[in-house]
């Protein structure tokens, strides 16, 4: 047993990182968001919010957000249910891993190769007969990378939940008489719903504020409040404005996560 | 508990070891001792050689550092710390340094070949007097394209790009006061207009070239011009001539109606040690062979009178990077606008992107 002495101590560490790290910076975020451009103090930034601009720039993140959070989903559930039946799952978990070690830049960089005119993509479209298409600079080749991207903070939660699945339930499923589909969805799913939630958390609140892929795939034919708030902050130097911003994917973020993260009890 | 320990010993040391190994690097990377000189500069933006022939002139150590975009370069020297003698950041930067107070005046006296620059570009609204900044090289805003792709079609106007011939051929720089002027030049307006009503009316005409754009990108455009990604970029002279050296094809031209013209200033800045040794660089590079050397290392448009003649014919006598004097009546200089009008150019330029096809 520790005494009640050395557990402060070594909550001290912990304590002191989340002043620095946690709270102060919301706090500085929050207290710059009621500047403006000139440095006085005023609202202007949360009534420029609410202008038809940033609201349509808001719903046009949360849009591609969601497309990409599905397709992610859609495509890591069933990836992760195959890994957990393989017989050397960890090394082909790995495998889907090993991608997130290469630097962000460099994969998107290597897209814009790929989907080029004369890119990899390109020839194979004329191969098969369909002849060359524009796909750099698209909402395709935009949600395509970022789904590329997201996968393996998708899979790897859902992973871990299939795999603590105790198949003993399965199999009392089926001796129930459930068929395929019904075992699925009455029993699989909901057992793994936690994971399900984890990984879109994973993958929607980083997609809603993605911004170098905006530029470097969509062309910047895509704007999300990330690049917003890269351009308040790096070209107009309106800190004010870029501060509002994020206090505003703040609030959505801590919404996304009261909503999703409830019945977190269980199992 | 004991290996835990153990662990964390290992972690500091390793720790220790690679800061003795990053402060061993930076030092004899920026050290500024007796007699050196630390420039910082533009990647690939000199000829090496003129280095070592000032070291061998002067017996001063040059010591050479590099950044890619002026506000990296602001930042570094705001933080202090590394004792840059010379930099060279563009006009408008200057403009910020300056009223910063983060520039120390030039001694003209000390350099006596200024006036082999031409009179164009001296006593600039960025710098008046030259009280701090030297042109080091100039250039202009302008088209990019490829007539081999455009069935030899030439492109001579900012009005050229909204032709329907174009649909998806167009990259632009991602950068607020380039396209923004694009817009306004076509309108015949001044590229540092603040009028609103001019402004908005400049960002309606670009929404309607929004068809032709593939793309709003950063120096990416570079490499994809150069790979025949699309036809036509916006893009400065000096990348220009940099692509048009990749991919033969290219043609670069300065759109009739106006565009922008920029500098790369020589400055010395409140971190110089060696501010003698850096008047004498200055100096050098002012010098017409050297300058004229230099030129056709770097291959951007050179403000040094004299300099021209020790260049090709060839050269001088290329109106896409030394326009006519008609045509450079056209051109303006941005001005520092103010947060306010920044601000107001942002955000339509913002507006502008969200623009859909």
């Amino acid at each position: 047993m520790q005494n009640k002495f050395t557990r402060n101590v070594f909550f001290i560490p912990y304590a002191l990182w989340i002043a620095l790290f946690v709270i102060a910076p919301l706090l500085l975020i929050l207290y710059y968001s009621f500047f403006d451009i000139e440095g006085n103090f005023s609202l202007i930034n949360y009534r420029k919010f609410f202008t038809p601009v940033y609201l349509k720039m808001t719903l046009s993140s949360f849009w591609y957000a969601f497309l990409i959070t599905l397709i992610s989903l859609l495509v890591a559930y069933p990836t992760a249910y195959l890994l957990t039946k393989t017989k050397h799952k960890q090394l082909w978990l790995l495998l889907i891993i090993v991608p997130s070690w290469i630097n962000l830049l460099l994969k998107a960089y290597a897209f814009i190769g790929i989907f080029g005119t004369y890119g990899v993509a390109n020839s194979f479209l004329e191969v098969i007969g369909i002849g060359t298409q524009q796909i750099l600079f698209t909402d395709f080749s935009f949600i395509f990378v970022s789904v590329y991207i997201f996968i393996p903070f998708m899979i790897l939660p859902i992973f871990n939940a299939l795999d603590e699945l105790n198949p003993a339930l399965v199999y009392a499923a089926k001796d129930l008489g459930a068929s395929g589909w019904v075992t699925f969805h009455r029993v699989i799913f909901p057992l793994t719903i936690d994971g399900v939630k984890s990984g879109c958390q994973v993958v929607f609140i980083p997609a809603l504020s993605l911004f170098m892929l905006t530029r470097l795939i969509a062309g910047n034919r895509v704007i999300t409040l990330g690049t917003a708030i890269e351009q308040h902050f790096l070209v107009t130097q309106d800190w004010g404005m870029g501060s509002t911003i994020a206090v505003f994917l703040v609030i959505i973020m801590f919404l996304i996560m009261l909503v999703t993260g409830k019945r977190k009890r269980g199992v | 508990m004991k290996k835990l320990v153990q662990l964390f010993m290992a972690i500091v040391i390793v720790s220790v070891v690679l800061l003795a190994i990053i402060s061993g690097l930076n030092s004899s990377e920026g050290y500024s001792g007796d007699n050196t000189l630390t420039i910082y500069n533009w990647g690939d933006y000199i000829d090496e050689e003129l280095l070592s022939q000032f070291e061998e002139q002067t017996g001063i150590k040059v010591i050479y550092a590099t950044f890619d975009s002026n506000e990296a370069m602001l930042t570094k020297i705001k933080q202090g710390g590394t004792t840059y003698d010379v930099a060279v950041p563009s006009e408008y930067t200057i403009d910020q340094m300056r009223k910063e107070h983060l520039l120390i005046p030039l001694d003209h006296s000390k350099l006596p070949n200024m006036k082999y620059i031409d009179e164009r570009f001296m006593d600039l609204p960025f710098d008046p007097e030259n009280k701090y900044s030297i042109p080091y090289f100039w250039g202009t805003v302008g088209i990019v394209y490829n007539p081999s792709m455009l069935d030899g079609k030439r492109i001579t106007s900012w009005a050229d790009l909204w032709d329907e011939d174009l649909r998806n051929q167009i990259l632009l720089i991602d950068g607020a006061r380039e396209v923004m002027g694009m817009g306004l030049n076509s309108l015949h307006y001044s590229l540092n207009d603040t009028n609103d009503a001019h402004l908005r009316e400049a960002k309606e005409k670009l929404d309607t070239l929004t068809p032709n754009i593939k793309a709003i990108v950063g120096d990416e455009s570079k490499l994809l011009l150069a790979n025949e990604e699309a036809a036509v970029g916006l893009a400065w002279s000096g990348d220009a001539s940099e692509i048009m050296y990749e991919n033969e094809k290219l043609d670069y031209v300065v759109p009739k109606e106006g565009s922008n013209l920029w500098f790369d200033n020589m400055v010395i800045p409140k971190t110089a040690k060696n501010v003698e040794a850096a008047h004498q660089f200055i100096n050098f590079m002012l010098d017409p062979k050297v300058a004229a050397q230099n030129t056709e290392y770097v291959s951007y448009s050179t403000p040094n009178k004299e300099a021209l003649k020790y260049l090709p014919e060839e050269i001088v006598k290329d109106e896409r990077f030394y326009p006519s004097p008609a045509l450079t009546e056209k051109l303006e200089v941005y001005e520092n606008l103010g947060k306010q009008n920044l601000a107001r150019y942002n955000e339509l330029f913002l507006e502008f992107k969200m623009h859909r096809k």
